[in-house]
């Protein structure tokens, strides 16, 4: 038993010291994370003043459209952010960093968790200088702190959920350029045909039927609904059975994978 | 003396090419092991699977006593493993790389943080102990890439090329290196393409071509399955190296021997000793008239051994800077270990 807890303490600081690590690239490659977080607040303000107009005259009275958009651009920009996980891992593995550690005594699935989990902050520091931006282009949250947090958590998970199934991309894809491309190609069509930047009801109803169930509607609408106030319970309860549903079968595929790399 | 590391039967096959194809070896503690051969030979095939990092198709590998495949995880307890393969981290600095991969190997902060200097003084690195490793020469990054091995003074250590495309000053700080660590008594298994190498570090030499071992012994007697010496002979005409070679095969010199050496150059084994060797030697020629600018009698290196085994030359020793094929960097392709072709 106390072995057990013992390996599970040094599991935790292989964690902490991978994800560290990982952060640490962040600070390195300063011109990253500044394109990584001009890209967001381009689109905030792009959307803003020129879909703003457009669209608004069909959201309810009271909710302008920074407010309706916001919560839709911080899992927007998640999405989109979330091939990089497979291209670090696809970097590491190529420049034999993976190597080295899978020939040291240490956890195994620190190098995914550590992969993923720094990749989290960095969407966690993303998120925060949108909403700054936001504030400053008229954004609020309307329901109170304790949604708003919740909001941020419900970016966070979204956010986690996808970095574990990039992670698998990148486990099995020949190169970082392959694993960014694939990510591309699967997250545009799911991320325009969801409620991110449009009410769904105004889509042909096909569509609407597919965005209705879509994790990143799902995922919006629950942090719209948290930070504008509405029914948070149904999209909120759909979203979490997607989180568990791609962490129950990506986590264990990544494991599986990475275990019998060679 | 009980075998650091033992290996029976090892075969691996990367689709329809063989890596290895029933290899075995054994090194004593507190010994080194050169593994020579060509690019594409399977020599890191061999290190990949000693290092736990790739499962071998049939056979076993034992290090200490731990099975390779089995007990992977008391194997990477005791191994340290540098090379071509396993690098460092280039946006951490010298310093953070080290302390980073000591908190991995799980040592204490404070015990992490001490053998970190501790390396980085021996390996030469204090200047450049907080550039990023982006910043580091080729040498440099070598040896961050040793020190990253050595953290946990690991009884046997495997180094995979540790000097290919290196000057001569940073292969040279290199060997000091590894010498310095078999006289402490760690265990080393080397895997070259540089003749000298193996002749300078490794008290055994293992030949390995094709996935199989081919030869095994020290330097010496290596040296011996030739023969005893070698006729060399500088023709003045290259275009005559066939008449040479039919003369020198009439005093038995290099009948049935693959013969190597540059444009003018002919070197064969040589039955004999003495002066009376290298005269008939040079009446052969003279009788064949075959005109000859220098004609000596030298012990044969290793270079010789590697041709007589081979067929081929070996590298030479001012390789070219870029990685070789069987070291390839992205070492999740197969195809790292294909032939040249």
């Amino acid at each position: 038993m106390n072995a057990a807890v013992a390996e599970l303490r040094w599991t935790l600081r292989d964690c902490f010291l991978v994800t560290g690590r990982n952060m640490r690239h962040f600070t390195r490659q300063p011109q990253l994370l500044l394109f990584s977080t001009i890209q967001p607040v381009m689109f905030i303000i792009l959307f803003t003043y020129v879909f703003g107009g457009a669209i608004g005259s069909s959201l309810p009275e009271g909710v302008s459209y920074v407010d309706f958009l916001l919560p839709g651009i911080l899992i927007q920009s998640s999405a989109f952010r979330a091939s990089q996980t497979a291209v670090g891992l696809a970097e590491d593995m190529k420049n034999g960093v993976v190597d080295r550690l899978r020939s040291m005594p240490m956890s195994r699935a620190a190098v995914l968790v550590g992969r993923t989990g720094a990749d989290m902050v960095r969407t966690l520091f993303v998120v925060a200088l949108m909403i700054v931006v936001g504030y400053i282009v008229g954004f609020s949250f309307m329901n109170g702190p304790l949604q708003a947090v919740a909001a941020v958590i419900v970016v966070c998970l979204f956010s986690l959920a996808l970095s574990w199934i990039f992670a698998f991309v990148g486990l099995i894809s020949d190169g970082a350029e392959t694993a960014q491309s694939a990510g591309f190609v699967f997250m545009f069509p799911l991320v325009f045909a969801s409620s991110v930047f449009v009410p769904i009801e105004t889509m042909p109803s096909w569509l609407e039927g597919f965005a209705s169930v879509s994790p990143v509607t799902l995922a919006v609408d629950s942090a719209r609904a948290l930070s504008l106030g509405g029914d948070v319970a149904g999209p909120l309860l759909g979203f979490l059975a997607w989180t568990v549903g791609i962490l129950a079968v990506f986590v264990p595929l990544c494991v599986w994978r990475f275990r019998r790399m060679s | 003396m009980s075998a650091a590391v033992r290996v029976e039967g090892l075969a691996k096959r990367f689709g329809d090419t063989t890596a290895l194809a029933g290899v075995d070896l054994e090194v004593q503690q507190g010994a080194v092991l050169g593994l020579l051969g060509p690019n594409g030979a399977g020599k890191t095939t061999i290190v990949r699977v000693l290092a736990t990092l790739l499962r071998p198709d049939e056979g076993r590998a034992e290090v200490l006593g731990h099975d390779v495949v089995r007990e992977a995880r008391e194997v990477r307890r005791v191994i340290g493993l540098a090379g071509q393969f396993a690098a460092v981290d280039e946006l951490l600095t010298g310093r953070e790389n080290l302390r980073l991969f000591a908190g991995l190997f799980r040592m204490g902060r404070r015990e992490g943080r001490a053998r970190a200097e501790d390396l980085l003084e021996r390996l030469d690195l204090l200047d450049a102990a907080d550039r990023t490793a982006k910043t580091y020469s080729g040498g440099m990054r070598r040896r961050l890439d040793l020190a990253s091995s050595l953290l946990t003074r690991p009884p046997v250590l495997f180094l995979d090329e540790p000097t290919t495309g290196l000057d001569p000053r940073s292969r040279n700080q290199i060997w000091t290196v590894v010498r310095e660590l078999v006289e402490e008594g760690t265990t080393v298994f080397l895997t070259t393409q540089y003749l000298e190498e193996a002749d300078q570090l490794a008290s055994r030499i293992a030949v390995i071509d094709h996935g199989q071992v081919i030869a095994q012994g020290t330097g010496n007697e290596l040296k011996d399955q030739i023969g005893g010496q070698m006729v060399q002979v500088r023709l003045v005409d290259a275009g005559r190296r066939e008449a040479a070679e039919r003369a020198l095969a009439r005093v038995g010199c290099g009948a049935d021997h693959h013969t190597g050496g540059q444009d003018g150059l002919v070197t064969v084994p040589a039955p004999r000793d003495g002066v009376a060797m290298v005269a008939e030697a040079a009446a052969a020629l003279r009788d064949a008239g075959v005109e000859v600018s220098d004609l000596a009698l030298r012990r044969p290196t290793l270079d010789d051994v590697f041709l007589e085994l081979t067929g081929r030359e070996a590298a030479p020793e001012d390789a070219p800077t870029q990685p070789a094929d069987d070291a390839a960097p992205d070492s999740r392709r197969p195809e790292a270990e294909k032939e040249p072709v």
